[in-house]
């Protein structure tokens, strides 16, 4: 089978590829210089579809917080919205601290952990 | 420019059904039970109907499952499915309609057996493969990002919080139909099993079953079908995102947009509303919409909820049956705003009737404070 796309971003499938190979990117608008997370084909309101990857600087700050209340044995856990040095937000998580201790303003940068096999954008606080 | 037909359609028709519990029924059954009780309050039958408006939450296809439910062929047959905020939605299409003659009787209907149904919750939404992985509980835990950043914004408190639920809880006192009508007090809010922080399970709506059905004709022939037809002064809707990720400002919602523009079709303001209805699938959510509704300044609706107004004889009737932390919350609550609204302008809600009550909104949330839209009704002398 030929794939007559193979030369334009496909954005979930490369930005999950680069995950893997321990890249967490970013995709930006050459025209616009926006960045632009989620991955998709075109940037918001332009659709500019002259997006390319550039590797995050994984700096970024706390918008919102919550712990998720569980059952035990499992454990309460952090859920988060990072707004990122480069301007979107995301949903993660801060690891390294109580997930009730995680405030909003913290600063706090990424790294990769490997989660159920796959490979997963997580934050730790500066 | 915008011309909304102002007041030339109304509502001559509403009921529910199954509030609660509704066990070895199915979704649709229940709706069309709620449907053909509407119905007949105008004298009506599913044959006259040719306008269909509907979202089951277990059937994507549920315009046409509907149709041929009731044996009918219509003209029009709306699936639309923005969330909770569809029915008010389908308001204004069918509104739109009606006034056009694209057809002459609207059924709007929802049902869900989400409570005595077998697996659990049913959600339209689907998992988004970039955030699945963080385990959100959703919807709660989106519900519970905007409430944490209301409360380090603007200083909102657990207590202002747990006031909405009291306020319901009280109000579901008066609603024999109400599912949830024991004695609540702040402190039980505030220390019950905590889910997603700032919320606990008292900060969240209920999981029932239910069926809500309204019937809309044009003015002119609603005259002769009811006593008091609840005229649709006005009807808009907005949407902003649907992850909440994408929320721009967590304390700004798209109820921003569809309550003033709504507010501008009907001519009045948010003052002039004797019953306000608004979608409280968390405590949070009527915070924000009186916000953005224009009933308080950004960032004063825990202080304004605070002091108790919410109450019964408060001074602000909100939520009149209870709402969706204490009369009924199937999946979907959008329909019974609307349904509460009319029988308070109808005259009919029995103990909880609001006095002389003749302009009411209902508004409606759809997935994760994404999707919002705003209905204002009003009876025949507000026109």
């Amino acid at each position: 089978m030929s794939d007559r796309y193979a030369d334009m971003p496909h954005p979930i499938k490369d930005f999950t590829g680069y995950l893997s190979q321990g890249k967490f990117m970013l995709q930006r608008s050459r025209e616009s210089g926006n960045y632009i997370f989620h991955p998709r084909v075109a940037e918001p309101l332009t659709g500019c579809t002259d997006l390319e990857w550039v590797e995050a600087s994984g700096m970024g700050t706390v918008y919102s917080t919550t712990t998720i209340r569980v059952k035990a044995p499992a454990a309460d856990y952090n859920l988060a919205l990072i707004d990122l040095a480069e301007g979107p937000r995301m949903m993660s998580r801060v690891d390294d601290v109580a997930p009730d201790a995680v405030t909003i303003g913290m600063k706090v940068k990424a790294r990769i952990v490997e989660e159920d096999g796959k490979p997963l954008v997580v934050f730790s606080p500066i | 420019m915008e011309s909304f037909p102002r007041g030339k359609t109304a509502i001559v028709g509403a009921a529910t059904f199954g509030i609660g519990e509704a066990p070895g029924f199915t979704a649709i059954d229940i709706a069309v039970h709620a449907t053909v009780k509407a119905l007949a309050q105008a004298g009506l039958k599913p044959s006259d109907a040719d306008g269909l408006f509907i979202c089951l939450p277990d059937d994507f296809l549920s315009g046409l499952t509907f149709a041929q439910y009731l044996g009918i062929h219509p003209k029009i047959t709306d699936n639309n499915r923005t969330g909770g905020s569809a029915f008010m939605t389908h308001v204004m299409w069918a509104t739109l309609a009606l006034e056009a003659g694209l057809c002459d009787v609207a059924v709007v209907a929802y049902g869900s057996v989400q409570r005595t149904a077998t697996g659990g919750l049913q959600s339209a939404a689907r998992t988004d493969p970039i955030e699945g992985p963080y385990r959100p509980r959703l919807p709660v835990a989106a519900y519970a990002l905007s409430a944490a950043r209301h409360m380090h914004e603007y200083g909102t408190t657990s207590e202002q919080l747990a006031e909405v639920a009291i306020a319901a809880r009280e109000w579901a006192k008066l609603n024999p139909d109400a599912f949830a009508r024991g004695n609540l007090t702040i402190d039980d809010v505030l220390s019950a099993r905590r889910v997603s922080d700032p919320l606990g399970v008292r900060d969240c709506c209920l999981v029932t079953d239910g069926a809500a059905a309204i019937v809309m004709t044009r003015a002119d022939r609603a005259r002769d079908l009811c006593k008091t037809p609840v005229h649709v002064l006005g009807a808009a809707a907005a949407t902003f995102h649907m992850a909440i990720s994408a929320m721009p400002d967590l304390t700004v919602t798209a109820a921003s947009e569809s309550g003033p523009r709504a507010f501008a079709q009907a001519g009045y303001r948010p003052k002039d509303m004797d019953v306000v209805e608004l979608y409280d699938a968390f405590t949070i959510n009527p915070v924000l919409f009186l916000e953005d509704l224009g009933f308080c300044p950004k960032g004063e609706g825990g202080r304004f909820v605070g002091d108790g107004k919410l109450r019964p004889g408060g001074g602000l009737a909100m939520n009149t049956n209870g709402g969706g932390l204490s009369c009924v919350h199937p999946g979907m609550y959008g329909l019974f705003p609307i349904v509460e609204a009319v029988e308070q302008i109808m005259g009919l809600a029995g103990d909880r009737q609001v006095k002389g009550a003749k302009l009411g909104l209902a508004h409606g949330n759809g997935g994760f404070l994404s999707s919002q839209a705003t209905v204002i009704l009003g009876a025949p002398e507000t026109v």
